[in-house]
C-alpha cells in the first residue's frame, strides 16, 4: 500500500512498488487522460506533473511518487484556460498528445516568449500539428502575442 | 430566421472539450467485462519456412490461436489475396504473425516463450535485385525518346527516398467483443468499412461483423488498411476465447511490424532547349513493395501520376514498377507515392537550372502547367490549376531571388520546390467506390451519418459545416455520429484527401435534398408533423471524368491542389547539422472550410515533410526495422520545427463543397525537395532522403560561387 496525492485528494494505492506509475493511473486509479505513446519516456504523452514538476509517468515507478502530490490531466476538471484553448486553436488534432502537451504547458512563467515555449515543449512530441498551433494556444494563454 | 453561414469561418470544433480533459476515449482507455489482452507470435527471420512451434509455458487459462483456427479465408482481402493473417509455413518477412496468445493477466502473457524453428531461406532486401515484380505501368505521352535526341541538354539523375514512419503518438490498437453471434471491433482506425470487408471473409458469413471506430489518435495513412490485419487478430482470439480481447501494440511493435511509406529509387532523363523549354520527360520508378502487395498498385500509380511534377511537356514517358522484397510490406502514407516522385522531380528541376545556368525560379515560370495545357495522362487542365500562383506568391513573400544572391557565400540557404496533388481516388476511382453519405433528420436537428472517421483532421466539424450551410440551420442542431458500421452509411475510406471535397459534397448534396422535403420548415417543426426521414445519395463524379486504366491516359483526377514550398535554412559547417529557419508553404485547395483546422493540416503536413527531409531514417537490418524506437528514429520535435509561414490560396472548385478540394496529402509533397534545393543552393549536391549530418559531410560539394543567382 501507497499513499499520494492525486488531484488534490489523498489516494491508496496497492500496485506493487515497481509498477509504472503509467499504468497504475490508467488501472488502478482508472484516469485514462495519461497515454501511453512510446513507452521509453520520448514521446511526453504520458507527462503528468509531480509537486509541480512534469516527469514522464511510463519512466516513473510508483514507489517513487510516495508522499508527493500527483497532478494528471483529470484533475484541471476543464478549468484551466489552456484546455479550451488548445481546442479552439486547434493545438488538439487527434488530441493523444494534448493531456501532457498542456500539463508540460502549464509549468510556463507568465510572459515565455516562442523559445522559452519551444524550450519547454522539447519533450512531448506532436504528430499532427507541427507545433504552431500549441504555441498560439500557449502564447495566447498568457497574453502574449503569437509570431505570425 | 436568418442563420449565419458557418463555411469559411474557424467555428467551435464538433470534438467538444474531452480530448483536452482526458475524457475522449482512444482504444486503450476501453475496459469490457471479462476482457482478456491478446499478443502477437511473429516470425523471427526474412524468409524461409516454419519448421516446428513449442510451447515453453503452462498453456492454462490462455486462448492461442494459429490459421487453422480461422473459420473464413486465411486472406486479408484488399487488392491481391496474397496476404495471410496468420502464416501457414512460408515465412516472407520477419515480424509475420504466426500465433496468437490472450490472457487475462498481461504479465503472464507477456513472459509466455514460443520456440520456434525455422529452415531459412535466402532472402531479397535489395529491390533492384528483386525478380518478382508486383506491378507495372507506363505513361506515354508524345514521344520522349526522339525528342531527348532533339534536345539542346540532356540532364540525368538518380534519386532516392528511404522508408518512412507514421508515428502516430497513438499506437494501433483495437478490441474485439463477441455479440449477437458475431464480433464487435472497437478501434483506431482509418477505414470501418475496409476492416468489415477484410474481417467478412476472414470469419465468414456466420459471424456478423460490425466495426466502431474509437477516437483515433492519428493515422497519416497508417491507420488505413493495416488495422484490418490487428482487427482480424483480436476477433480471432474472441471468438475462440468467446471474451472480449484487448490487443494494443507498443510503439517497437508498431514501428517494426505495421506499413511505411514505400521507399523509392526513380531515374530521371530530361531534354531541355537552352532557352529553358523542357522538351522531354523519361522518368523511371522503382518502389519497394515488402513482401505482400497491400495497397503498392494503387501508390505505384498515384507516384507515377505526379512523377513529371507539375510541368508541361509534350514528350513524357513515366515507367513505374513496384517490386516483392522480404521486409514487411509498405502500405499507405499520407501523400501515397507522390511524395517520392515529386521529391525527384523538384531536385531534378534545380538541377537542370544548373545545367542551364538559370534561375529556378525562371525555369519553373518557363514550364509550370497552365490553365489549358494537358498533363502527363492527357488531362487538360482547367482555370482550378495555380501553378503560377502560388510559385508567384511563394517567391513574392520571401523574397526569394533577393535572399537567393544575398546567402551566397554564407552558411544559410534557401530552396524552393513548386508541387501538385491529385485530390480524391485516382481515375475511375471514386465511380467504383460508389461512395454514400446520409443525413437522418432528428428532434433536434440533423445527424450525419457517414463511415468518414475524424483522426484529428476535423471530419466532424467541417463536414457539419457544410451540412449546415447547405440546408441553412444553426452548426449547433447537426450532429456527426460515431463511424460503426451498423448505422452509418458508407461513404468510402478516409483516404486520398477525399473527405471533404468528395464525401462533403455528398453530403452537401443530401442536405440540398433535404431542404426541398423539409419544404420551408425546420427539421424540429417537420418532425413534430411528420416524423423523422432519412437521406441517402451516392456520389457522381463529374461527368467529364474518362479515365483508361490500362493505358493510364485520359482524367486522373477531378482537381489538383497546388503548393509552393520555400525552405530556408542554416547549416552548421562542423557538424552538418541542418537548421531550417523558416518554411514558407503558400497552397491552394479551392478555399477552406474551416480556415484554422485547413491551416493545421498545412502546419502538420509540412512538419512531416521536413522529417521525411531531414530526420527521419529507418534503418533495416535482416529485413528489420533495427531503430524502432522513437530514441533513434526521430520525428520533428519543437526545437527541429522552424516557424510555419501558412498561405492559403483560394481558387474555388466547382466540383467540391463551396469550392473546397482536397487537401490532407498536398502539404506532404513539397518540403523535402525545398530543403534538399536549399541544400544545392549552399554547394550540397543531395538526391536521397533523409539528408542526415552524415549524408552532408560525404555528400559532392561544388563552389558555391558556381551557383547561379
Amino acid at each position: 500500500m501507497m499513499n499520494f496525492i492525486l488531484n488534490g485528494a489523498s489516494t491508496t494505492v496497492s500496485a506493487p512498488p515497481m509498477a509504472r506509475l503509467l499504468d497504475v493511473l490508467r488501472e488502478e486509479c482508472g484516469l485514462t487522460g495519461t497515454k501511453e505513446g512510446c513507452g521509453e519516456g520520448e514521446c511526453g504523452a504520458c507527462t503528468v506533473l509531480v509537486d509541480g514538476a512534469p516527469v514522464c509517468s511510463c519512466l516513473v515507478p510508483v514507489a517513487q511518487v510516495a508522499g508527493t502530490e500527483v497532478r494528471t490531466i483529470e484533475g484541471l476538471r476543464g478549468e484551466h484556460p489552456l484546455q479550451q484553448l488548445f481546442m479552439d486553436e486547434v493545438g488538439a488534432q487527434c488530441g493523444i498528445c494534448t493531456p501532457g502537451m498542456i500539463l508540460t504547458a502549464m509549468t510556463l512563467g507568465p510572459a515565455p516568449t516562442l523559445d522559452e515555449v519551444r524550450t519547454a515543449l522539447a519533450g512531448n512530441l506532436c504528430r499532427c500539428t507541427g507545433y504552431s498551433a500549441i504555441y498560439r494556444a500557449v502564447l495566447k494563454w498568457r497574453g502574449m502575442e503569437p509570431a505570425s | 430566421m436568418i442563420v449565419p453561414s458557418v463555411v469559411g469561418h474557424s467555428v467551435s470544433r464538433k470534438d467538444g472539450i474531452g480530448k483536452a480533459t482526458g475524457a475522449a476515449r482512444y482504444a486503450d482507455d476501453l475496459v469490457f467485462p471479462g476482457m482478456l489482452h491478446g499478443r502477437t507470435i511473429r516470425t523471427t527471420i526474412p524468409h524461409g519456412r516454419i519448421r516446428s512451434i513449442r510451447f515453453d509455458f503452462d498453456t492454462a487459462g490462455f486462448t492461442i490461436v494459429d490459421c487453422h483456427d480461422v473459420p473464413g479465408k486465411n486472406i486479408v482481402a484488399l487488392i491481391a489475396d496474397d496476404q495471410p493473417f496468420l502464416i501457414e509455413t512460408e515465412v516472407r518477412h520477419r515480424a509475420e504473425p504466426i500465433l496468437l496468445l490472450a490472457h487475462q493477466d498481461k504479465e503472464a502473457l507477456h513472459a509466455a516463450r514460443v520456440v520456434i524453428e525455422y529452415e531459412e531461406a535466402t532472402p531479397v532486401f535489395d529491390p533492384e535485385q528483386s525478380s518478382q515484380l508486383f506491378k507495372a505501368l507506363a505513361i506515354v505521352k508524345g514521344n520522349a525518346e526522339a525528342a531527348l535526341a532533339e534536345a539542346d541538354v540532356v540532364v540525368e539523375g538518380t534519386y532516392r527516398t528511404g522508408h518512412q514512419e507514421h508515428i502516430y503518438i497513438e499506437p494501433n490498437g483495437v478490441i474485439a467483443v463477441p455479440e449477437d453471434g458475431g464480433i464487435t471491433i472497437h478501434g483506431s482506425l482509418q477505414c470501418p468499412f475496409y476492416a468489415k470487408k477484410a474481417l467478412h471473409s476472414l470469419l465468414g458469413e456466420r459471424h456478423p461483423v460490425r466495426i466502431v471506430q474509437t477516437e483515433t489518435g492519428g493515422g497519416f495513412g497508417g491507420k488505413e488498411e493495416y488495422p484490418s490485419i490487428l482487427a482480424g487478430h483480436a476477433a480471432l482470439l474472441a471468438l475462440k476465447s468467446g471474451r472480449p480481447v484487448k490487443i494494443i501494440y507498443d510503439r517497437v511493435e508498431d514501428m517494426v511490424a505495421t506499413t511505411k511509406r514505400h521507399p523509392a529509387i526513380i531515374r530521371h532523363r530530361t531534354g531541355v532547349m537552352r532557352d529553358g523549354r523542357l522538351v522531354a520527360m523519361h522518368v523511371d520508378v522503382l518502389l519497394d513493395g515488402g513482401a505482400y502487395v497491400t495497397l503498392s498498385p494503387v501508390v505505384l500509380s498515384r507516384g507515377c501520376i505526379h512523377a513529371a511534377g507539375a510541368y508541361r511537356c509534350d514528350n513524357i514517358q513515366i515507367q513505374g514498377r513496384v517490386v516483392f522484397t522480404n521486409t514487411p510490406p509498405n502500405g499507405a502514407f499520407r501523400g501515397f507515392g507522390a511524395p517520392q516522385t515529386e521529391f525527384a522531380v523538384e531536385v531534378h528541376m534545380d538541377r537542370i537550372a544548373e545545367a542551364l545556368g538559370m534561375d529556378p525560379v525562371a525555369l519553373r515560370r518557363i514550364n509550370a502547367l497552365r490553365p489549358g495545357d494537358t498533363t502527363a495522362t492527357g488531362q487538360l487542365l482547367g482555370e482550378d490549376s495555380s501553378a503560377h500562383q502560388v510559385l508567384e506568391e511563394a517567391v513574392r513573400r520571401t523574397d526569394f531571388v533577393r535572399k537567393r544572391d544575398a546567402y551566397r557565400g554564407t552558411n544559410r540557404a534557401i530552396g524552393l520546390a513548386l508541387f501538385y496533388h491529385g485530390a480524391g481516388f485516382t481515375g475511375s476511382g471514386e465511380r467504383f467506390l460508389k461512395s454514400k453519405a446520409r443525413l437522418v433528420l432528428t428532434a433536434t436537428g440533423v445527424t450525419i451519418a457517414t463511415g468518414s472517421t475524424d483522426i484529428g483532421q476535423g471530419t466532424r466539424t467541417m463536414h457539419a459545416q457544410i451540412v449546415s450551410d447547405a440546408l441553412g440551420i444553426p452548426y449547433d442542431s447537426v450532429a456527426v455520429a460515431q463511424p460503426d458500421t451498423a448505422l452509418v452509411a458508407d461513404s468510402g475510406p478516409t483516404v486520398a484527401s477525399r473527405t471533404c471535397m468528395v464525401v462533403g459534397k455528398i453530403l452537401e448534396e443530401c442536405a440540398h435534398e433535404m431542404k426541398t422535403q423539409l419544404g420551408g420548415l425546420s427539421p424540429t417543426e417537420y418532425h413534430e408533423r411528420h416524423g423523422a426521414f432519412t437521406v441517402e445519395r451516392m456520389y457522381q463524379p463529374p461527368d467529364w471524368i474518362q479515365w483508361d486504366d490500362e493505358t493510364c491516359r485520359g482524367d486522373a483526377y477531378a482537381t489538383y491542389g497546388w503548393g509552393c514550398d520555400v525552405a530556408e535554412l542554416e547549416v552548421d559547417p562542423d557538424t552538418f547539422e541542418v537548421r531550417p529557419v523558416r518554411l514558407t508553404a503558400v497552397q491552394e485547395f479551392g478555399r477552406p472550410i474551416h480556415p484554422a483546422l485547413a491551416r493545421g493540416q498545412i502546419e502538420g503536413g509540412t512538419v512531416q515533410g521536413l522529417g521525411y527531409a531531414l530526420l527521419e531514417r529507418v534503418v533495416m537490418r535482416n529485413g528489420a526495422m533495427a531503430n524502432a524506437q522513437l530514441t533513434n528514429y526521430t520525428i520533428p520535435t519543437t526545437l527541429d520545427t522552424p516557424e510555419i509561414d501558412v498561405v492559403m490560396m483560394r481558387n474555388p472548385y466547382s466540383g467540391g463543397p463551396f469550392g473546397a478540394k482536397g487537401l490532407g496529402e498536398l502539404p506532404m509533397d513539397g518540403p523535402a525537395p525545398a530543403v534538399v534545393n536549399a541544400l544545392r543552393h549552399l554547394g550540397f549536391d543531395i538526391r536521397e532522403i533523409p539528408a542526415t549530418p552524415e549524408l552532408l559531410a560525404t555528400a559532392p560539394t561544388w563552389s558555391a560561387t558556381k551557383l547561379p543567382v
